[in-house]
């Protein structure tokens, strides 16, 4: 088989022009789906009988938790494609998606804390969930802080990969030691194929919120991984001619 | 001449244990520390046993866990410096199981001292007689576990400027399922009840560290020693 179209795309050029041509075609539509979303949740979706207008933050919980572990998922796959094929770019893919999943961690624990608050009685509870939760931030937090503490980048970028791909090992060992542990919080409210326990008003928007916080991620990964590629490149030759230097 | 793996192994662990106990203070500091940290919890909370009792797995686990972080930032530090680690590497033996003698010479080291001594900890805060053998079988298998991920974390870390933080920042959230089992193992058998489960869920996680962990410390020691 050939594989030169795959050297084609991981050449730094043309991933950065790539990546600028596209970020426009997700940003937007991410934007779009954003307000759409927002305002079919906050609106248009009835009031749940139970946590009357309270629930309403789950259209931002919900898809940050789960952009956060997408995120590293993501981040991890990239690594792994870096260390075995030795691709530059799928490292700064990587390194660019690190900082945004740790933001939706964070995002995560922080709506999840404010919607605790009047639900549960508590800003914070040692749920299995929270807590897994918190796992993930302090791996996302590992990488980040090993990625930052290695000064050669070729290092960096293979040491950080092999933790990513241990992390990711490591996450279901978590999730479920954690959720063994203790666990208080509601069960999941989409993942029950067939038969999901929400009406289809309050569903439609929820599923919107998904989709725009997957594209969201996907915008911001594209800029971040040009402002990656601009660091990394920062000698060449081609990068003189593009931005006309 | 050309060993096969397993006698390279022998030698490698014989040759970690010796030179361990030839600087036997690294073998007596995170001891000395596991003791003290578990004396910072009576001052701390209350001298009262009853109380101690309640909190005693997770404070031996704690301890363990901490005192154990310790000696890990040693561990190839040295070999790393006068360039025994290359030689390992051109050794022509497959490095992943150099790493798991290594490791293994690290726990007898480092993590058989701290099960040793658990047992008069765990009397000091209060555990009862028939508890005391979980306190020991939970504190080996998760010994065990924190040695070879932390091995993963000492080989990703090797010659970097404030490694050791760094380290308990990597391997602190990877061992937290080992604590909260270990942590449960011995509550429950304080409590009198029969602690198996959580001890052969520990057994597992120690049988797939062994399992995956060399493979990821040798691929680290290769990055790391470029």
């Amino acid at each position: 088989m050939n594989w030169t179209w795959l050297h084609k795309f991981a050449s730094p050029p043309h991933a950065y022009r790539l990546a600028g041509r596209l970020a426009p075609w997700v940003g937007w539509p991410a934007f779009a789906l954003i307000v759409v979303g927002l305002y079919g949740g906050f609106v248009l979706a009835p009031p749940d009988y139970q946590q009357g207008e309270g629930f309403r933050i789950l259209y931002v919980h919900a898809p940050s938790a789960w952009m956060s572990m997408f995120v590293y998922a993501t981040m991890a796959v990239a690594a792994a494609i870096g260390l075995v094929w030795r691709i530059k770019l799928a490292h700064a893919v990587a390194a660019a998606s690190a900082p945004i999943g740790a933001w939706f961690t964070f995002a995560a624990l922080a709506t999840g804390s404010l919607w605790g608050k009047p639900m549960w009685g508590t800003w914070w509870v040692w749920d299995a969930r929270l807590t897994s939760e918190l796992i993930l931030l302090f791996l996302y937090l590992g990488y980040m802080a090993l990625r930052a503490s290695i000064d050669d980048r070729d290092r960096a970028d293979r040491a950080s990969a092999v933790l990513a791909v241990v992390g990711v090992v490591n996450l279901p060992v978590i999730h479920y030691s954690v959720f063994w542990w203790n666990t208080l919080h509601q069960g999941a409210t989409i993942s029950k194929i067939g038969k999901p326990s929400i009406t289809g008003d309050m569903l439609w928007p929820l599923l919107t919120m998904f989709l725009a916080f997957t594209l969201y991620y996907g915008a911001v990964m594209l800029v971040r991984l040009r402002a990656e590629i601009l660091r990394r490149e920062r000698d060449a030759t081609w990068l003189r001619e593009e931005l006309r230097l | 001449m050309t060993r096969t793996p397993a006698s390279a192994m022998l030698l490698m662990y014989r040759r970690d244990l010796v030179l361990a106990f030839r600087h036997w203070d690294q073998i007596a500091q995170p001891v000395v520390f596991f003791a003290m940290v578990t004396t910072l919890f009576p001052l701390a909370i209350s001298p009262e046993l009853g109380q101690l009792r309640e909190l005693a797995g997770g404070i031996l686990w704690v301890a363990a866990l901490l005192a154990a972080l310790l000696g890990l930032e040693f561990l190839f530090r040295a070999d790393h410096a006068d360039g025994t680690l290359e030689q390992m590497m051109i050794s022509g033996q497959p490095l992943a199981l150099l790493a798991i003698a290594k490791g293994a010479a690290h726990w007898t080291a480092c993590g058989l001292p701290l099960v040793l001594v658990s047992p008069l900890l765990a009397v000091s805060l209060g555990v009862p007689g028939a508890a005391l053998c979980t306190v020991v079988v939970s504190l080996a298998l998760g010994t065990g576990i924190l040695s070879a991920l932390g091995a993963i974390g000492a080989a990703l870390t090797l010659g970097l400027r404030r490694g050791s933080v760094l380290l308990s920042l990597l391997v602190l959230p990877l061992a937290m399922p080992a604590l909260i089992f270990g942590a449960r193992a011995i509550d429950m058998a304080i409590r009198g009840e029969e602690a198996g489960g959580p001890l052969l869920l520990l057994a597992a996680m120690l049988v797939l560290a062994m399992t995956l962990a060399p493979l990821a410390i040798a691929a680290a020691l290769r990055i790391s020693a470029e």
